[in-house]
């Protein structure tokens, strides 16, 4: 089983490795990348099914015994994430395949995307503290280069607010698990769980807690540490800003569900409180900033931070259902989102820019288009039947079983005008006769700039990913169910620190 | 091309360079060797071997390093980590978890049986990155 664990950082490793070696030949970099992602998303289904029916996995690296080693795992949660990785890994990689341009590619796109997916995977699947500190950091230097990669100026200016703050991020992260060691003796996070729960300094603990999510707090872009994802997102091309959004931030949610179920639950009226109300406040910023916005992908970035409101406000609820709606909301997020960033590339394309203003008549000229931005899009919103519905109303269920009815409004309130901000899209770039300047552009045979096969992995990936969150809308009951199950395992960690440190402690 | 500066050509350097450069990849494999069982390793080894050709290319140029490394050092990092991911396979491929420490006597002409382990072809992986690395950084660095 073991085997499994670890294919979701050996299959990219062994991909980056290759590209790099097939530095000067760009064709072989393609197919192995392609190769590669497909691969990895084999994995990760094959990991998924396994741990879905046979529990939580484990392998100890290099055979040093928990809490020694390195403990690799994957509960249902973990295994979710690597699955979704896998998902977007593909779909980036087939996207770029077109729409890279070739200096790029030539400066190890990508070796730099499948170093970029080990990080993820391996910060979803360690069991350990400051491994999952090194893997933030093989995900964050491979996001530095690519983010600067092609070196446009606009691109400079993200990546220097970009790598300021992750640094500083890493700064706080790195102290807080020296403060850690030195108060608990040991880095495995099972066994950091049990000697906390022991541990009879409570107050130490509470501000270990704070520090652990101002540094995770910093990279999953909540309130007030999200400044620096929609001063850079937009920035480098789409395919770079798609991976970004899809899977770093939520790398950073990862781990604060994972550390404030596994290892900080001694004062949750404390600490999870505060986390319900940042939800509140990340929603609220997220999407009245999303409503200013004319950059297609500024306003996108601006719905992500709202998007990571919703996502902690299921761990600020803290009971099984509220875990749930975050496992669900997950899900939800990531595949609509990288489709949004996916397709506003499809109608940069058209149009030449990403400014709303001027961009119009898209509806008339590729209704196809409208659809495929639409059901995304109204999933964010949380409209019925996409995904996002179902993920919105475990959330709000799970809140309402709390009686937290001041986040049930907040919630209630964000989603109407996460709804007026894709209505401004619509009625922007679809919907409003093209302006003057690009009423030829618009609608002209060609006007993707590619054409006949070239399309296939243009197209696909958008494709497939709307209609996942159609499908995922429609199948809610079989998806919840995974989620309900991974939320179960969160909330009760007694079978991941069971897993880890056997018979033992 | 910019027109290169005129470099500052010191004899003793050169002369110094050409007999201590020898000497530090010797002592960057003994280093590595010595890492198996005793302070050392991968990473200084592979340390002391890149500093070795930094070295080179400020005694006489970028050029002349490269053409002496022969290979290019992105090759270097690219076999490397998969030289590095190999030893962690070979436990995979014997049922024990990754990167487990796999040992063996090997017989090896002229030294006889050798206690070997995959850690072994691990540092060597990771000796092989930290050349390939130092000199990606430091040569494109002096070519700018």
């Amino acid at each position: 089983m073991n085997v499994l664990l670890i294919l979701p950082m050996l299959i990219p490793l062994l991909t980056a490795s290759l590209a790099l070696l097939a530095w000067n030949h760009p064709r072989l970099q393609r197919g192995l990348s392609v190769f590669g992602a497909a691969s990895l998303l084999g994995a990760a289904i094959a990991l998924l099914t396994v741990v879905w029916s046979d529990g939580i996995q484990v392998t100890q690296g290099g055979n040093w015994p928990a809490p020694f080693g390195i403990t690799i795992i994957s509960d249902l949660f973990s295994a979710i994430m690597v699955g979704l990785t896998g998902i977007i890994g593909l779909s980036v990689v087939l996207y770029s395949l077109v729409s890279i341009d070739p200096a790029r590619e030539s400066f190890g796109f990508h070796p730099l995307i499948h170093v970029l997916l080990m990080g993820v995977c391996g910060a979803f699947l360690t069991g350990d503290i400051f491994n999952l500190y090194v893997w933030f950091e093989v995900l964050l230097i491979a996001s530095f280069v690519l983010l600067a990669l092609g070196g446009e100026r606009a691109q400079m200016e993200g990546a220097i607010k970009y790598v300021t703050l992750n640094l500083l991020s890493s700064a706080i992260f790195l102290a807080a698990i020296g403060l850690l060691y030195g108060e608990a003796g040991t880095l495995n996070m099972a066994d950091l769980a049990i000697r906390l729960g022991n541990s009879d300094r409570q107050g130490l603990t509470t501000a270990l807690a704070m520090l652990f999510l101002v540094a995770f707090g910093i990279k999953a872009a909540i309130f007030p540490l999200f400044f620096w994802l929609p001063a850079s997102y937009h920035t480098p091309p789409v395919v770079i800003s798609t991976i970004f959004a899809a899977l770093l931030t939520k790398v950073g949610v990862y781990s604060l569900i994972r550390v404030f179920t596994l290892m900080f639950t001694q004062d949750t009226a404390l600490t999870h409180t505060l986390i319900l109300v940042i939800a509140g406040f990340t929603m609220v910023t997220g999407v009245l900033g999303a409503i200013a916005q004319v950059e297609f992908r500024r306003l996108l970035s601006f719905l992500i931070v709202c998007e990571i409101g919703f996502l902690l406000m299921g761990l600020g609820i803290f009971t099984p259902l509220g875990l749930a709606g975050s496992v669900f909301f997950m899900i939800h997020a990531i595949i609509s989102m990288s489709a949004l960033f996916l397709l506003s590339g499809l109608t940069e394309r058209i149009c030449h820019t990403f400014n709303l203003k001027q961009m119009g008549g898209l509806y008339h000229s590729y209704p196809a288009l409208a659809v495929l931005f639409l059901v995304p899009a109204l999933g964010l919103a949380g409209l019925p039947p996409m995904a996002g519905f179902f993920a919105k109303v475990t959330l709000l269920q799970a809140a309402i079983e709390v009686e937290s009815y001041t986040i049930v409004i907040v919630a209630l309130v964000v989603s109407l005008l996460v709804l007026v901000a894709i209505a401004r899209v619509w009625n922007e770039a679809f919907w409003k006769n093209p302006p003057d300047d690009i009423a030829g552009l618009v609608g002209r045979p060609g006007a993707l700039q590619v054409s006949g096969a070239r399309l296939i992995p243009l197209l696909l990936p958008v494709v497939t990913l709307a209609s996942l969150t159609l499908i995922m809308g429609i199948a809610a009951e079989a998806i919840l169910a995974i989620a309900m199950d991974a939320g179960e395992q969160l909330m009760n960690p007694s079978g991941y620190i069971q897993a880890v440190l056997g018979g033992q402690q | 091309m910019v027109p290169e500066t005129t470099p500052i050509v010191s004899l003793i350097l050169r002369t110094a360079t050409r007999y201590v450069f020898a000497v530090m990849l010797l002592l960057s494999i003994f280093l590595l060797l010595r890492g198996h069982n005793e302070p050392g390793g991968g990473f200084i080894g592979g340390l002391v071997a890149g500093i070795a050709f930094v070295l080179y290319a400020i005694a006489f140029d970028v050029e002349s390093a490269r053409t002496l490394l022969r290979i290019e050092p992105r090759v270097l990092v690219g076999s490397g980590l998969l030289m590095a991911a190999f030893a962690g396979i070979i436990a995979l491929a014997l049922g024990d978890p990754f990167l487990t420490g796999e040992w063996a006597t090997i017989p090896i002409p002229l030294l006889g049986d050798t206690y070997l382990g995959t850690p072994f072809i691990f540092d060597v992986g990771v000796y092989l990155v930290v050349i390939g690395i130092t000199l990606v950084i430091v040569l494109t660095l002096a070519e700018e």
